[in-house]
Order: C-alpha cells, then sequence, then structure tokens
C-alpha cells in the first residue's frame, strides 16, 4: 500500500474534484465565513483607524500641560498668569524668535452638522497662534492661508473638511459671536488635529467671552528633558499642573471609545462565527454522508483511517480558507481608507478617523476562517474514519 | 355479470425523451369489472406500469378514455384528479413507499387527513385496517424497524384506510422473499375474496399472477391474450 | 392543525442537519435581538425619558458654552414658562474615571416640580433644603457603590476646582432618586446636588450655569415659548438655543455617528449568508424527500398541499429557531442595559424579529416548495 502522505494526496485529490458536483453545499461553507470574516474585519477596522488617528497624534518629545486634575483639554481651566509661568520652566526649546516653543491653546466645541445632515455635532475649535506651524511641523496649510488674529477667520483640517458641513474655502462657520470665515485647510498626517478648527486664540477668547486657556503645548529640547520639567512643574506652587507626553496623552483619551469598538467587532466576530461553525457542520456532515460508500470502499481497499480523516480536514480548511481570504478582500475593498467621524465620549468631541485594514487584521480574520473550518471539518472526518465499514458500504 | 368499474378505450400514451418520442400504448381497449382480481402482466417496456399509472390516475392519457365507476378521469385536471385518487385508489408499490420519518400508524392515517374525520374517528379506521393486516402490534414502529413484509403489510393498510373503489398494486412482492411474498398475495387475495375489493395488479412473477381471478398479458402497448380463470 | 405531525417529522428526519440549521438561525437572531436593542437606546429610549412639556435653554454655538445664572430670572418672565432650573455639568471623577455617572448641580428649589418622574421623599427634598452640601444619587447608583444616607461622597474635580484650589468635593447624601418605569431609569441615575453651594464654593466661574431646563405651560406652545426664549437673548454676549427636550436628548444620541447604519449592515451581512446557509439545508431537504412527496401525492395530496407543507416546514423550522434566538436576546439585555442604558428587547423588537423570520422562511423554503409542487409523479417515482 501506498505511504500514508501519498494516500492523503489521492483521497483529498479525489474529494476536492468531487466539490463542484457538491458546488451548493460547499459553498454554504464558504459564503458563510465569508460573511464572518467580512463583518469581523469591518468593525475591527474601524477601532483600528480610530487607534491609528489618535496614536498618530503628537510626538514624544512634545508635551501638554493641563490643570490639575483635568482628564482632557475640555475640563482644563489654566490662567493667563498661570501660562507665563508654564513658558518660563526648564527644557523647553527655543523657537526662532528665541522665545520658548510653547503656544497656550483654547479649546472648545462648536456644533456643525454633518455633511447631509441637520443636527448639530460637536466640533473642536483651537485657539492657537501662527508659531503653531513651528511647534508642529508636521502641520502643512495645503490650501489657502493662515488666519490672520482679530479677525473672525479660521482655518480647517483636511478631515473635518470632509465630515462637516459649511467648512470648505471661503465659507462660514458659526463658532461663537457670528460666522467665522474659512480662510484655509490644513493637513497633519491624519492625526486627531485633522479633525479640528484652528483659529487665533485671542480673537476666539474674546469672542466666546471666556478670558482662560485650556493647555499649553510646548517643544522640549529632547525627550530626556522631560522629567526634569515635569518636576519643575509639580514642585511650583503658583499652579497645580500636570503634563504628558503628548502621546500618552491622545492615547488615553482613546481608551474607552478603542474598547467599546473592538468589544463590538469582537463579540460580533464570535457570536457570528459560532453560526457559521454550524452551517460548517452541517456542509461537511452532509459532504461525508454523500460519499459514505466511496470512503468505506477506499478503506475496504486498505487506505488507512487516516487519509480518510486528513482528506476531509483538509477540504473543510481549504473551503474555509477561501471564505475568509473573501470575506477580508471584501472588506478590504469597500471599508479601507473610509472616512468616518463619532463622537468620542471621553473627550466629548468629534474624531474624524479612516476604517484601515490592517495587515494583522487580515491575518486575524484568515485564521478565525481556519479555525472555524478545523472544527466544522473535524468532528465529521472522525465519523467517516470511524464508520464500520461494512454499514458504510451497506448504506445505500 | 358484475358491473364495469374500470372502462379503457382506445388509450394511447406518448413519452418524449428528448428529440425522440415514445409510443408505450398503442389503442389499448379493457374493462374491468368490480370485484376483479387483475394481474397485469408482459415483458419490461411492454407499457403495463404505465397502464396501471393511467388507472390510478398518476398520469394523463395522449389520447382515448379511461373512465372509472363511469368518470371520465383523463378529463380531470392535476387539482381534481388528486382529490380523485384521495377517494378512489390505494396504491401498493415494490418499495412500500412508507414515509420513513413516520410510524406505522401515522403512515397509515396519511389518506385519511385529506379528510374531515376527526381524529378520534381517523385513529379508529386506522386501527382497523391494521387489524385486517394483522400488524396491530406494530402500530408505534417506524418502517426502519420492520421487515420487508411487515412493511408492505403497513402500505397495504394505509392502501385500504380510506375505503377506495380500486386498489392499484405495482410488483408489490417483488422485493420480497418466496415465503412473505406468497404472504403478501394471500392478504390481497383476502381482500378481493371476503371484502370486495377490485385489485388491478402488475408482476412478472407468473406464481403471483396465480392468486388473481383473471390474467392479461400486454406486449408492446397492446394487450396480447386474455385468459380468465 | 392535523398536518403538523407530519410537518414536524418531516423536519427532523436529519436531526443533526436540522439542529445545525437551527442553531445557525438561533445565532442570527441573538444578534438581531442584541443589535436592536442598541437601536432602541440610541433611538426610542430618548422618549421615555423627555417631557413634553420641558425644553433646554443652552448656548447657541454649543451646549458646552456657559451662560449667565441672571438669565434665570429673565426666563421666567416670558410667557408661557412657568418653571426654571439652572443646571451644570460638574464632570467629575469618583475615584476612578471608569466609574462614570453624571454629578450635576440643580436649583434644588424648582427642579422637582419640572422632574415630576423622579420620586423623592418629602424627608429628602427636606434635607436637601437644609443641607448645603447635600446630595442626593439614583437608587441603582447608590446599590453600585454601596451608599446609604449619611455618607459622605467625595468626589474629584476634572473642571472646577474648589475655593483655595483643592479638587475634593464632598457631598453628604441624603435622599435616594427612584423612577416608576426601567424606562425612565436615566432620569434619576446622576448624582444631585445644589446649584447655590456649586456656585459658592468653586473656584472661578461664579455667576455662571451651563443650561437651563424650562417647564411650559402648554406643550402645545413650546416652540412659540422656545422661540421666545432665543428672542429674548438674541444679540446679547451670550446667546442661546433652545430646543423641546426630546430633540435635545435625540441630538445627543445621534452624535454617536450612523450607528443605525452600521447595525444594519451588520445585520445584513449576517442575513445574507444565513439565507445562504438555510435555503441550501431546505433545498437539501426537498431534494432526498423527492420519493416521498410523490408518495404523498399518489395518496391525493395536490401540488398545493405539498408546497404548503414544505413552506409550513420552513416558517416552523425559522419561527422556533427566532423565537429562541431573540429569547437569549431578552435574556442578556438586562446585564448589557447597565453599560447602555435603555438597551431593551422591546415588543417593537420581537415584531421585526418575528417579521423578518416569516420572510426568510418564504424565501428560503419557496424554491424548494415550488420544486415540490411540480413534481412529476411518474418520474419521481420511477426515480428520475
Amino acid at each position: 500500500m501506498a505511504s500514508t502522505l501519498n494516500q492523503i494526496v489521492a483521497v483529498t485529490a479525489m474529494n476536492i474534484r468531487n466539490i463542484p458536483s457538491r458546488l451548493g453545499t460547499s459553498l454554504v461553507i464558504l459564503i458563510g465565513i465569508a460573511g464572518v470574516v467580512g463583518v469581523m474585519v469591518a468593525l475591527l477596522s474601524m477601532a483600528r483607524g480610530f487607534e491609528a488617528t489618535l496614536a498618530g497624534t503628537g510626538k514624544p518629545d512634545r508635551v501638554i500641560v493641563l490643570r490639575g486634575g483635568a482628564n482632557d483639554e475640555l475640563s482644563s481651566v489654566i490662567f493667563r498668569d498661570q501660562v507665563e509661568v508654564i513658558k518660563q520652566m526648564p527644557g523647553i526649546r527655543k523657537g526662532g524668535d528665541g522665545q520658548p516653543l510653547a503656544i497656550a491653546e483654547k479649546y472648545l466645541l462648536t456644533g456643525i452638522p454633518r455633511i447631509g445632515s441637520t443636527e448639530p455635532a460637536n466640533v473642536v475649535v483651537r485657539g492657537t497662534t501662527d508659531k503653531v506651524l513651528e511647534l508642529r511641523p508636521e502641520t502643512r496649510l495645503s490650501e489657502g492661508r493662515m488666519f490672520r488674529p482679530g479677525v473672525f477667520e479660521v482655518i480647517v483640517g483636511r478631515g473635518a473638511q470632509g465630515q462637516f458641513a459649511n467648512l470648505r474655502l471661503g465659507e462660514k462657520v458659526a463658532i461663537r459671536s457670528g460666522d467665522w470665515t474659512v480662510v484655509g485647510i490644513f493637513e497633519s498626517g491624519g492625526d486627531v488635529h485633522e479633525s479640528e478648527i484652528w483659529t487665533d486664540v485671542e480673537t476666539l477668547m474674546a469672542a466666546a467671552n471666556s478670558p482662560v486657556i485650556a493647555s499649553v503645548t510646548a517643544q522640549l529640547e529632547s525627550e530626556d528633558q522631560f522629567t526634569a520639567f515635569k518636576d519643575a512643574l509639580s514642585t511650583d506652587p503658583r499652579l497645580t499642573a500636570q503634563v504628558q507626553k503628548e502621546p500618552d496623552y491622545y492615547a488615553s483619551r482613546s481608551e474607552a471609545l478603542q474598547n467599546m469598538i473592538n468589544v463590538l467587532g469582537y463579540a460580533v466576530g464570535i457570536i457570528m462565527g459560532i453560526g457559521a461553525l454550524f452551517g460548517a457542520l452541517n456542509t461537511m456532515y452532509a459532504a461525508v454522508s454523500t460519499r459514505t460508500v466511496e470512503l468505506a470502499t477506499l478503506r475496504a481497499l486498505g487506505f488507512g483511517g487516516l487519509p480518510v480523516v486528513v482528506s476531509v480536514m483538509i477540504e473543510a480548511l481549504l473551503l474555509a480558507l477561501a471564505g475568509g481570504v473573501l470575506g477580508a478582500g471584501i472588506a478590504y475593498v469597500i471599508f479601507n481608507g473610509y472616512t468616518v467621524s463619532t463622537l468620542n465620549f471621553q473627550t466629548f468631541s468629534q474624531v474624524a478617523f479612516d476604517f484601515r485594514v490592517t495587515r494583522d487584521l487580515l491575518i486575524q480574520g484568515v485564521i478565525w476562517a481556519l479555525s472555524i473550518g478545523f472544527i466544522g471539518g473535524l468532528f465529521p472526518a472522525v465519523r467517516a474514519a470511524r464508520l464500520p465499514i461494512v454499514d458504510a458500504l451497506r448504506a445505500q | 355479470m358484475s358491473d364495469v368499474l374500470v372502462n379503457i378505450r382506445d388509450v394511447h400514451k406518448t413519452y418524449t425523451r428528448g428529440a425522440e418520442t415514445v409510443d408505450v400504448l398503442r389503442g389499448l381497449n379493457l374493462d374491468i369489472a368490480a370485484g376483479e382480481f387483475l394481474a397485469l402482466m408482459g415483458p419490461s417496456g411492454s407499457g403495463k406500469t404505465t397502464l396501471l399509472n393511467l388507472i390510478g390516475g398518476l398520469d394523463h392519457a395522449s389520447g382515448g378514455s379511461v373512465a372509472i365507476k363511469g368518470e371520465q378521469i383523463e378529463k380531470l385536471g392535476s387539482g381534481q384528479l388528486a382529490r380523485w385518487r384521495a377517494s378512489h385508489v390505494g396504491f401498493v408499490f415494490q418499495f412500500y413507499n412508507l414515509l420513513p420519518m413516520l410510524s406505522a400508524e401515522r403512515n397509515v392515517e396519511l389518506p385519511l387527513l385529506l379528510t374531515d374525520l376527526s381524529k378520534a374517528e381517523r385513529m379508529k379506521r386506522v386501527a382497523i385496517a391494521l387489524q385486517v393486516v394483522g400488524l396491530a402490534d406494530r402500530a408505534r414502529h417506524k418502517p426502519s424497524e420492520l421487515s420487508g413484509g411487515q412493511a408492505q403489510r403497513v402500505a397495504i393498510a394505509r392502501a385500504i384506510v380510506a375505503d377506495p373503489t380500486l386498489l392499484v398494486c405495482d410488483e408489490p412482492t417483488g422485493d420480497l422473499d418466496r415465503k412473505t411474498a406468497d404472504e403478501i398475495l394471500t392478504l390481497l387475495q383476502t381482500l378481493n375474496r371476503e371484502y370486495k375489493k377490485t385489485i388491478v395488479m402488475v408482476t412478472h412473477d407468473p406464481k403471483a399472477a396465480e392468486y388473481a381471478s383473471r390474467r392479461v398479458y400486454m406486449d408492446k402497448g397492446q394487450l396480447a391474450t386474455a385468459a380468465t380463470l | 392543525m392535523k398536518f403538523f405531525p407530519l410537518v414536524w417529522a418531516a423536519l427532523w428526519r436529519k436531526r443533526p442537519r436540522t439542529i445545525f440549521t437551527m442553531a445557525s438561525i438561533v445565532v442570527a437572531f441573538l444578534l438581531f435581538g442584541l443589535l436592536q436593542a442598541v437601536n432602541v437606546a440610541f433611538g426610542s429610549g430618548v422618549d421615555h425619558i423627555s417631557g413634553v412639556d420641558r425644553l433646554i435653554v443652552s448656548g447657541k454655538y454649543s451646549l458646552t458654552e456657559q451662560l449667565q445664572l441672571s438669565y434665570d430670572a429673565r426666563i421666567r418672565s416670558i410667557p408661557g414658562v412657568r418653571n426654571v432650573s439652572a443646571s451644570s455639568w460638574f464632570g467629575g471623577v469618583y475615584q476612578d474615571e471608569r466609574n462614570f455617572f453624571a454629578q450635576l448641580p440643580v436649583d434644588h428649589e424648582t427642579y422637582f416640580d419640572i422632574y415630576p418622574e423622579i420620586i423623592v421623599t418629602p424627608e429628602a427634598r427636606a434635607a436637601l433644603n437644609s443641607t448645603r452640601t447635600g446630595a442626593l444619587v439614583g437608587k441603582q447608583l447608590a446599590e453600585k457603590f454601596d451608599w446609604k444616607v449619611g455618607d459622605r461622597i467625595p468626589v474629584q474635580a476634572t473642571i472646577w476646582p474648589r475655593k483655595g484650589g483643592s479638587n475634593t468635593w464632598e457631598f453628604d447624601l441624603v435622599g435616594i432618586m427612584d423612577v416608576a418605569k426601567d424606562s425612565e431609569r436615566a432620569m434619576a441615575e446622576f448624582l444631585l446636588f445644589r446649584h447655590d453651594y456649586f456656585n459658592e464654593a468653586r473656584q472661578f466661574g461664579e455667576g455662571l450655569v451651563g443650561w437651563f431646563v424650562v417647564q411650559v405651560d402648554d406643550p402645545t406652545r413650546a416652540d412659540a415659548v422656545a422661540a421666545a426664549i432665543d428672542k429674548e437673548f438674541a444679540n446679547s454676549p451670550r446667546e442661546t438655543r433652545t430646543d423641546s427636550e426630546k430633540a435635545f436628548n435625540q441630538s445627543f444620541m445621534k452624535q454617536m455617528g450612523d450607528i443605525q447604519m452600521i447595525v444594519t449592515s451588520i445585520l445584513g451581512a449576517v442575513f445574507f449568508t444565513l439565507l445562504f446557509l438555510t435555503g441550501n439545508t431546505m433545498m437539501q431537504s426537498v431534494r432526498e424527500r423527492v420519493p416521498e412527496l410523490a408518495v404523498l401525492k399518489t395518496l391525493g395530496f395536490t401540488d398545493q398541499r405539498v408546497l404548503g407543507l414544505v413552506l409550513a416546514e420552513a416558517l416552523i423550522l425559522c419561527l422556533i429557531a427566532a423565537l429562541i434566538g431573540l429569547g437569549i436576546a431578552r435574556l442578556l439585555s438586562p446585564g448589557l442595559a447597565q453599560f447602555m442604558p435603555g438597551l431593551t428587547v422591546n415588543p417593537v423588537v420581537w415584531g421585526q424579529g418575528l417579521a423578518i423570520a416569516v420572510l426568510l422562511a418564504l424565501i428560503v423554503g419557496l424554491p424548494p416548495a415550488l420544486r415540490a409542487m411540480r413534481l412529476n409523479i411518474v418520474n419521481a417515482l420511477s426515480g428520475h
């Protein structure tokens, strides 16, 4: 008798050549698993995209200072006199003008409807200065020009422009005390700031009747300076302030929503996976039972039980793999790069982000597909190998 | 002389298989009296099963008339034919054709589901039918739990439970051993002689045909000879 | 009906196959039940917590704007206004950011008249009136954190430090808030304290208010009153935007983005794949039973009746599985409602689910049923 490997190859080849005649039932596994993987990958790619946007924000040698006890910029209130104290802290790099490269920024929300809707969404308006391009060199103006102080002018992030109404060059948007004109569009590598509207901080404070700042963002000489900066800040009796490296701050602001989307994605993926598993079991049991005689004949001829089991498993795995690739592929084609926005309830602010079908998600999807195929094929395969040959041959 | 129950005049039946047309029955005439036990015999391809299907209302003739108890059944639409079958014909097949997932008594009950009888009435008749065929003690068994002969008895019980005009049997003993076959044929004979059931039976087995009261031979879609007992 | 045993027996012809198919459908409807319950939380859940006679007055540009406390008197003087309560967002943290619940300073003299849905004992109200640092909490919150009347609850401010700079505010629990119906629960599950205390103890922001809740005399005139309020403050430094409470709550939900669309897409994908699975099973099942169906026809079952039997089979399969799936969703929903208030598998969800089950049964059952109907008896019996 041929070696086990040859047997396996022979039986598997026979099984697979046979598939077209059982196309209907085979498609069940394929489509069922494609559905599971497609949905799961799509949902998880939302979490990945959101994470990338937040995690991609900021640099480790830039820091953000908030009022002590405030969780985020929306909650933080810093007074003018405190700003000067902060700017004098050790470790801040000097800018082109010889002054510390740090900007006191105002952070507030304004209600702007999504494109195609009437309900206002909480869009972030950041009051800053024209030094912001030096402080955040990853930012560049892609259209129009910078805002001028003392007038109601804004520049709009590319992400915000894509999601919310009336944010194109020249249009007017209501922020505080009337309408402001969009004079420029900026990009910053797809980070969270692209969901924001920027304007002059003094103008904004006046228009909002609120002469306070939310945060101070400072460029350090180097990341090593962080500890010294933090110590100096926390021991100064003139203010209660806290400081974080930008990436740490932005990452912490995305945890809740990210977790929620991840949980949703995995929960739905698992539940659907169970549903698909039953479908796979159905198909493989049916596949095995229509070929009971064939398989038993082979065993009567001397083919071992193992080649039978392995061949059935291979068939199930191949169908599952095809389904997984199909589902992941469809998710990629339809969703990758698709931009959405939602309310990050941790910060109460809207964030625009892309779906990101990452490579690891594709791999996860395929692994999930193979797992379903494996279990779906295992029990029928073992059953096929165990059925007494005589009974099987008489089964017709 | 008994009344003519089945009256077949100049019946033709043609099948089309792809591009070919096959004339299975060619201008057949036959009378069957009430109370007869008729054996239809002939080589394969002679058209005996086709004729049986026409008598039983399972198929439409291509030409001619099939009158049963005075009714021209070749004129009935398929819905009317179904209803006609329900009250006039009982079938017995070579391979029993019991529903495998139903018990014996539920199988026998099937024709009665098409009537207005109450559940109690239905079960009463089922019990009687099973008793007639001698299987009262196997009422709850599934077909897989019955021997060939027992299964065929259940099939016969199902065929008679609605008290049909006619019993139509297609090779009823074809799948049985000699001894069991004799038992079944004896049962059919009893149904014919004691219960006055008219039976038309297709068979290729001469020994089976001996149980009949009349034998008819067919060849190439027509009657060959007719011999009465 | 009398054909039920026949249909039921046909359904279980191949036990494992039916069980697996049914399990898949159960899973699909479990997902349907849960996801639709989420939709309920985001949609109609709003109705139960919105009063037809209540308006919310907030900043014109954003809810996060601050208004003047002095607006209170001016709003009261507008015709059609029965009562007003100032309220702000305190936004503090109790022990851990994850223990999220709202803390709202309100006008303790008027708030409960405006929100009659909130059940508070007269003793608790009296205690609140006489204790500046007094607070009330919702019943479920009290249970969750094991708070009893008389406890001192410390909350860390993230926005509003106290005079002197400390972030620690302490409240004395003087009573528990409850509601009559579960659907109204969100109205009482927060920590309520006195706005006058908030105003005097805060380090900055004195005289500022987050929003006002307004009760109108006549709900049918609510829109007119809202317009009048906004007109009053037009051209002030802090302009207002007044909405019905329902519209206000809904706009919150809408901010989450197109949740409904995402949910519908997921469900669409689920049911599409399910259609395939179930349809295939039904087709297989009918194919195997061709001789049996032919026998039924020989017995006198009409073509239509055979069609009906197969359809009935599909219907029973789908309905039972849907009921089980929705039932499981119903069992799980209270647990999930902790994270998402308002999440319920309500009668509407049941109705939708069962309607979809019927539709599913028709779609997967009709092709095999038609096939069964059209069976030619002679061909089927002879094995063609």
